[in-house]
C-alpha cells in the first residue's frame, strides 16, 4: 500500500494542494482527488451556474457536466490558468448553453452593463435636493441594523439576503456571486466572464448596492 | 464630496480603484460624515453576509455517478 508516486497530500478543510498536484494526480487516476475537488468547488460551481439556469436541478445538472468536461480535458489542460479558473470557464460555458436552451438566455458577451445599470443606486429623495442648504446629503442618515449577533435575525436576514441576490439581474448576479461568494479577484472574473474592469466594478458596485437595500428594508422598515 | 457622490464611489473604494485625489476627498468625507461612514459599513456587512451564506453541495447520486465515471473513465 505504498504506491502513491505523488505525496499524500492532506485536501481535508478545503485545503487543495497545488494545482501540478492536482493535475498530476487526476492524471493518475487518483479518485481520492477528484471526489476532493468535487466537494470543494461543487457548491460554488452550483451557486454560479444559478444565476443563469432557472432552477437548483438544472444547476446540478450543469456542475456535474462541468465534471465530466474536467475529465475529458484534464489529459489536454495546460495549466495556462489556475485549474480552478479553467473548471469555472467550462461551468460557465455549459450553463449558458443551457440557460440559453431554458429560455432563461444570457447569451454569451452579454454580460456587459445595460442601461438598467445607470443611474443612482441609492434612491435620490434619501438625499437633500438642490433648494436645500445642504444639497447631496443625506436627508436622514441610513438606519442603524440590529447587531449581527443577535442570532434569530441573523438566520432569517441570510434567507432574505439568498431571496435578493436570486433576485438580482443575472449579469450582477454572477459578479457578486463569483467576487463576495467565492472570493474570485477582480481580474479573474474580468478574464471568466470577459468583462473590463471598469464594468465589472458597475455590476458588482450595483449588486452590492441593491443588496444593502434589501437588507436595509427587512432590518428597518426603511423602504429604498 | 456629497453623500450621494459617496455612495456611488463605495465599490471603487473598497477595489482600491480612485484615483488619488478623489480617495482622498473620499476619505475626508467619510470621517466627517457619519451617515456615510454608516453606508460604509453596511456594504460591508452585507459582502461579510454574503460570504457567510450556506453552501450546497451536488446531489449525493451525482456525486457517486460522477466518481464513477472517472474510475471508468478510458481517458479517451
Amino acid at each position: 500500500m505504498t504506491s502513491a508516486t505523488v505525496p499524500d497530500v492532506s485536501v481535508v478543510d478545503g485545503e487543495l494542494p497545488a494545482d501540478a498536484v492536482i493535475v498530476a494526480r487526476l492524471r493518475q487516476r487518483d479518485e481520492a482527488m477528484f471526489a476532493a475537488l468535487i466537494d470543494a468547488w461543487s457548491p460554488g460551481m452550483l451557486r454560479a451556474a444559478r444565476a443563469f439556469v432557472a432552477d437548483e436541478h438544472t444547476a446540478q445538472d450543469v456542475v456535474q457536466e462541468t465534471w465530466i468536461g474536467v475529465l475529458r480535458g484534464i489529459a489536454k489542460f495546460e495549466e495556462r490558468s489556475s485549474v480552478r479558473t479553467w473548471a469555472y470557464r467550462i461551468l460557465l460555458n455549459r450553463a449558458r448553453t443551457r440557460g440559453a436552451r431554458d429560455a432563461r438566455t444570457i447569451p454569451a458577451g452579454s454580460l456587459m452593463p445595460t442601461r438598467e445599470d445607470e443611474g443612482p443606486t441609492v434612491a435620490p429623495h434619501r438625499f437633500r435636493g438642490a433648494d436645500d442648504p445642504y444639497p447631496g446629503h443625506w436627508r436622514s442618515h441610513p438606519p442603524a441594523w440590529p447587531s449581527p449577533e443577535d442570532r434569530v435575525v441573523a438566520g432569517e436576514t441570510r434567507r432574505q439576503l439568498a431571496g435578493a441576490l436570486a433576485g438580482l439581474p443575472a449579469r450582477q448576479r454572477i459578479v457578486v456571486t463569483l467576487r463576495d461568494m467565492q472570493g474570485y479577484t477582480s481580474d479573474e472574473v474580468c478574464d471568466l466572464l470577459q468583462l473590463t474592469a471598469a464594468n465589472q466594478r458597475v455590476l458588482l458596485h450595483r449588486g452590492r448596492a441593491a443588496l444593502r437595500a434589501a437588507l436595509e428594508t427587512y432590518l428597518t422598515g426603511e423602504v429604498a | 464630496m456629497d453623500c450621494d457622490e459617496f455612495v456611488e464611489l463605495v465599490t471603487a473604494y473598497l477595489e482600491g480603484s480612485l484615483d488619488p485625489d478623489t480617495e482622498r476627498r473620499f476619505v475626508e468625507h467619510l470621517a466627517g460624515c457619519d451617515g456615510c461612514d454608516r453606508y460604509l459599513e453596511q456594504i460591508r456587512r452585507t459582502i461579510a453576509a454574503l460570504g457567510h451564506l450556506p453552501a450546497v453541495g451536488l446531489a449525493p447520486q451525482a456525486r457517486d455517478r460522477l466518481l464513477t465515471a472517472f474510475r471508468d473513465w478510458d481517458g479517451g
